[in-house]
């Protein structure tokens, strides 16, 4: 089995050198793009290719690089942000693509550049993840050097120059306009849309923002071209996908997997199944703010329409696991703890409604709930829901909150009727 | 007054932006990179050089998490306090460190040796649960490894 994203990663986790990554066949994307393609071919390559945006939209990648004005009326600097922010929690598939892949980042934001004609490629990265801060540096030093960045890369007439943004930590810094306000000295709240950024972006300017993962897969498809990566896939999706687990599963870890694996395969054949003495109650597919799904659903593909059609989304591919020793409860108040401590505050509903589901839950948690209380928070769960608020913080806060509270209502119930957590 | 090195860093951001104040978040983390925290003099001094209100710095300064507009210690110990971690163990680590330290989330030891903070997912999910001490990350943690861990900062 093919895997594109993961084949140069060695054993210790020890990047390559430039020179190594080049023997590898590295760097052969960037030459064949600048020399044989033209912009427009590229961004139509990547749109057959059907890659889907891995921080959990979805959005197919090609048709949003459709969007930028491109020619000589358009306007520059254009900007290509690769979004390295990685702070959703139970993921952590980003950290290792930059920590031992780096040159295979650098090489798909280059030519992703090249596709929309950028100038700057700023990597907005998450003070936390140190190593592939050093990481990401020496490969910049490097591919300066070989001038894969700079001036008139590689021969030919298109230039860029490549900026590390290290964050100063909040989670809304994750979402695009966010991250974009950040980059601009500013408080990370959401901005409207339209503008899309991908005509006033960064700086008013045209911006693609695109996670790690998304940029890691453009190399191949440059190279190999769009049959090639569909065929990677089980499913109409293109490509593999960085799935992980964690939890209390037997071997916590991250597999470069064929798009559309199910979640029972990636729980049972590479997590290895539960710790011994525990039983599996459900699972978070793709970060926090995910639905839950539970034993009917394992043998769901996980691809973006698939985990959809079972009311979740796949987000970002790397599942949560809950166990029959955890308390459901607990566990979501933990997650709504988060996202109302993360909340910008920027609209109504998520500021203010979030700490509220976060006080019921701890209510209830704690022996002191009320049977009205779930009525609360199913109504929480709507009134935080999609269409509500300027970005997906809310609507994804509830998504776990109203699957907990159908898929475990019986846990939340005897915590009421028994006045206090039967895990405790 | 920001000192001449202070400066230099921000201006090494400044160059590629196509304002001053877009380096706000740059020069925050200058200051405290030097003075270990980011005080009013420090907010007014930024203020100053990028030609904003000190209102507006402190507006930044106060929406992100790692700048701290309080004191801290030496080190600074951040414990994920996220799912994946909270599933696997935080609890005990947090009662562990409480133990070692005498202080729990948001104060600094006595001895200004320590501050104990709680940070969001450090994303090694696979290796919960996980802190961070200053720049090191410390995971596969265990409760009674705790006092080994925090030795190696004394």
């Amino acid at each position: 089995m093919e895997k594109p994203v993961t084949r140069h990663i060695q054993p210790d986790k020890e990047p390559l050198s430039l020179t190594e990554y080049e023997k590898d066949g590295g760097y052969q994307s960037v030459t064949k793009a600048l020399k044989e393609r033209t912009p427009q071919e590229i961004q139509q390559l990547v749109k057959d290719a059907n890659l889907k945006g891995r921080g959990g939209a979805g959005f197919n990648t090609g048709l949003k690089w459709s969007f930028v004005p491109m020619g000589d009326d358009a306007p520059h600097p254009k900007y290509l942000v690769a979004n390295a922010d990685e702070m959703e929690p139970g993921t952590f598939k980003d950290r290792l693509l930059m920590e031992s892949n780096p040159h295979l980042f650098l090489e798909g934001m280059i030519t992703s550049a090249y596709a929309i004609q950028a100038d700057v490629i700023y990597i907005f990265i998450r003070w936390a993840y140190q190593l592939s801060q050093r990481r990401l540096k020496k490969a910049i030093e490097e591919a300066s050097e070989h001038n894969y960045l700079g001036e008139n890369i590689r021969g030919s007439d298109y230039s860029v120059d490549m900026y590390i943004h290290v964050s100063a930590g909040r989670y809304m810094c994750g979402e695009e306009t966010g991250l974009l306000n950040a980059l601009e000295g500013k408080r990370a709240n959401p901005r409207a849309k339209p503008p899309f950024p991908q005509t006033s972006g960064l700086f008013g300017k045209p911006t693609i923002v695109q996670n790690v993962e998304t940029l890691c897969n453009v190399p191949g498809i440059v190279v190999n071209g769009a049959e090639w990566y569909k065929g990677l896939s089980r499913t109409t999706e293109g490509g593999t996908k960085l799935y992980g687990a964690s939890g209390k599963v037997k071997h916590p870890g991250l597999w470069e997997l064929p798009m559309g694996t199910t979640a029972r395969e990636i729980l049972e054949e590479h997590a290895g199944g539960m710790r011994d003495g525990l039983q599996f109650r459900g699972l978070i597919p793709g970060g926090a703010s995910t639905d839950f799904l539970i034993e009917e659903h394992l043998d769901t593909p996980m691809d973006y329409s698939s985990v959809m059609d079972v009311g979740s989304r796949m987000g970002t591919g790397t599942m949560i696991v809950l166990d029959d020793q955890t308390c459901p409860v607990a566990l979501v108040e933990n997650l709504e703890h988060f996202f109302a401590q993360e909340s910008c505050g920027w609209c109504t509903p998520c500021r203010d409604g979030l700490p509220w589901v976060e006080k019921i839950l701890h209510a209830i948690e704690h022996g002191e709930g009320r049977m009205e209380d779930l009525d609360k928070l199913t109504a929480h769960s709507r009134w935080l829901g999609p269409g509500n608020t300027f970005c997906a913080l809310a609507p994804g806060a509830v998504e776990p909150l109203q699957s907990a509270l159908k898929y475990f209502r019986m846990d939340f119930e005897r915590h009421i009727n028994d006045k206090h957590c039967p895990w405790r | 007054m920001l000192s001449d090195q202070e400066k230099h860093e921000i201006d090494q951001e400044i160059r590629h932006m196509p304002n001053k104040k877009a380096a706000c978040i740059e020069a925050l983390k200058a200051v405290q990179r030097h003075r270990g925290w980011v005080s009013d003099e420090g907010v007014a001094d930024i203020a100053e050089y990028l030609e904003i209100s000190p209102d507006e710095v402190d507006s930044v300064a106060t929406f992100y998490n790692l700048i701290f507009r309080k004191p801290v210690g030496e080190h600074v110990i951040m414990i994920c306090d996220s799912v994946s971690c909270w599933i696997d163990g935080y609890e005990q680590i947090l009662q562990a460190l409480r133990d070692a330290l005498g202080i729990t989330l948001g104060e600094t030891t006595e001895d200004g040796k320590f501050t104990l903070l709680p940070i969001q997912c450090l994303g090694t999910c696979d290796h919960a649960p996980a802190l961070m001490i200053d720049t090191d990350l410390h995971r596969d943690l265990k409760p009674e490894n705790i006092t080994e861990i925090l030795e190696q900062y004394t």
